[in-house]
């Protein structure tokens, strides 16, 4: 019992501190789970993070899971999940409750002006640095552009097309194009190829 | 129904929410001003609280957007919603799928969602700034005192990074901006 509780408060704790998500939590997930609790190795951490790179969610939410369940299986991952996620769920119900009438506050709305300019700015800045580190081919390229072009237009004019459909159609694209050159026969070993890059489109 | 609207919109964000901290938040805003749960600038606002709260970006405006419509039980669903895609799937990876992610066609997918997913992201951030300083398509409407503010700050932003190696922080960004916002609109 006790390691449930250990692993739901080291978690709340990680929860609380860490500002923004993201890697930001992965230093300090790998300082209390590997160095601190040794509850995992160093090798497991740099495997949740390949992992989370592929799977959706926040880095942070998918290492809770996989440390919680390395150690106490099922339970052992709702109990560290929840330890991550409910600090910032109890602080946004807390200040949900007062944001309304924060906002009648004329010097907070004008400072919520400013701050609506900044965060244009924040998500730019956010999809220019994810640029930077993918990977200098054609192919993801093309698929970059067009994603841009079309959620672009897509909100501009208002389209009622949700990014989701987007996202599918460039699943399909990529995986159209991969059969295309061969599927998985044509680049590394074939079927649950134990190789990290497969073949696709060696461009 | 709004529980039952609530915990599917934000399962929707969850399962796609591909591309860390910011991938959510285009998906965020589909989901919430289709079903007009939220309006423009109130969102903008709550993405700007989100990133100045401690956790997950998209934890943070699952759990103030189910609030807002549903109260407590709003909140807990919503939030609940948007975290079980990343719990299942992490599991399913660990006990069943050992190998799922390195498998060719999976890998194929993933090659064509990620990009794709940066591009959204950037679209997004330029169209919330486009947005700001000219309205819409519709109704164009030049709003000077945004434009200079946008371009201000995007300076400081950008070139703060030629300057100290780390730059600035985006919550130093937010709080510089509102405290620009307080003296340019006025206390």
């Amino acid at each position: 019992m006790s390691i449930l509780f250990e692993l739901f408060f080291t978690f709340a704790k990680i929860g609380l501190f860490t500002f923004g998500g993201g890697y930001a939590m992965i230093a300090i997930i790998e300082h209390a789970c590997v160095e601190q609790k040794g509850w995992i190795s160093h090798d497991d951490m740099m495997n949740v993070t390949v992992i989370a790179e592929s799977t959706p969610g926040p880095i942070a939410i998918n290492c809770a899971t996989f440390v919680g369940y390395k150690q106490k299986g099922l339970a052992g991952a709702i109990a560290a999940t929840v330890g991550i996620v409910l600090p910032s769920f109890c602080i946004i119900l807390a200040i949900a409750a007062f944001l309304d009438h924060f906002l009648e506050i004329t010097w907070i709305a004008s400072a919520f002006r400013g701050i609506r300019i900044a965060v244009g700015i924040l998500i730019v800045d956010a999809g220019l640095k994810m640029i930077r580190k993918m990977q200098k081919k054609p192919m993801p390229r093309i698929i970059m552009i067009c994603g841009f072009a079309a959620m672009l237009a897509i909100n501009l004019f208002s389209v009622k097309i949700s990014s989701i459909v987007l996202m599918l159609a460039a699943a399909a694209v990529s995986l159209a194009v991969f059969l295309v050159k061969g599927g998985p026969k044509a680049g590394g070993p074939a079927g649950n190829g134990a190789a990290g890059k497969t073949g696709g489109p060696a461009s | 129904m709004i529980y039952l609207d609530l915990f599917l919109g934000f399962l929707k964000v969850g399962f796609f929410a591909f591309g860390g901290a910011y991938g959510a938040i285009p998906l965020i805003r589909d989901v919430v001003l289709s079903y007009g749960w939220l309006e423009d600038e109130m969102l903008t606002t709550m993405i700007a609280v989100s990133e100045s709260t401690p956790g997950p970006i998209m934890v943070n405006l699952a759990t103030y957007v189910g609030h807002s419509q549903a109260g407590f039980w709003g909140s807990l669903l919503a939030t609940a919603a948007v975290v079980l895609p990343s719990f299942l799937i992490i599991l399913l990876v660990m006990v069943l799928l050992k190998n799922a992610l390195k498998n060719p066609y999976v890998q194929a997918v993933l090659r064509g969602v990620k990009p794709c997913i940066i591009g959204i992201i950037l679209a997004t951030g330029i169209y919330m700034i486009f947005h700001n300083c000219f309205g819409s398509i519709g109704v164009f409407k030049p709003n000077l005192t945004a434009i200079l503010l946008t371009l201000g700050l995007g300076a400081v932003y950008f070139g703060s990074r030629k300057i100290t190696k780390k730059g600035l922080s985006p919550i130093g960004l937010i709080g510089l901006s509102a405290l620009v916002g307080i003296l340019v609109y006025g206390i």
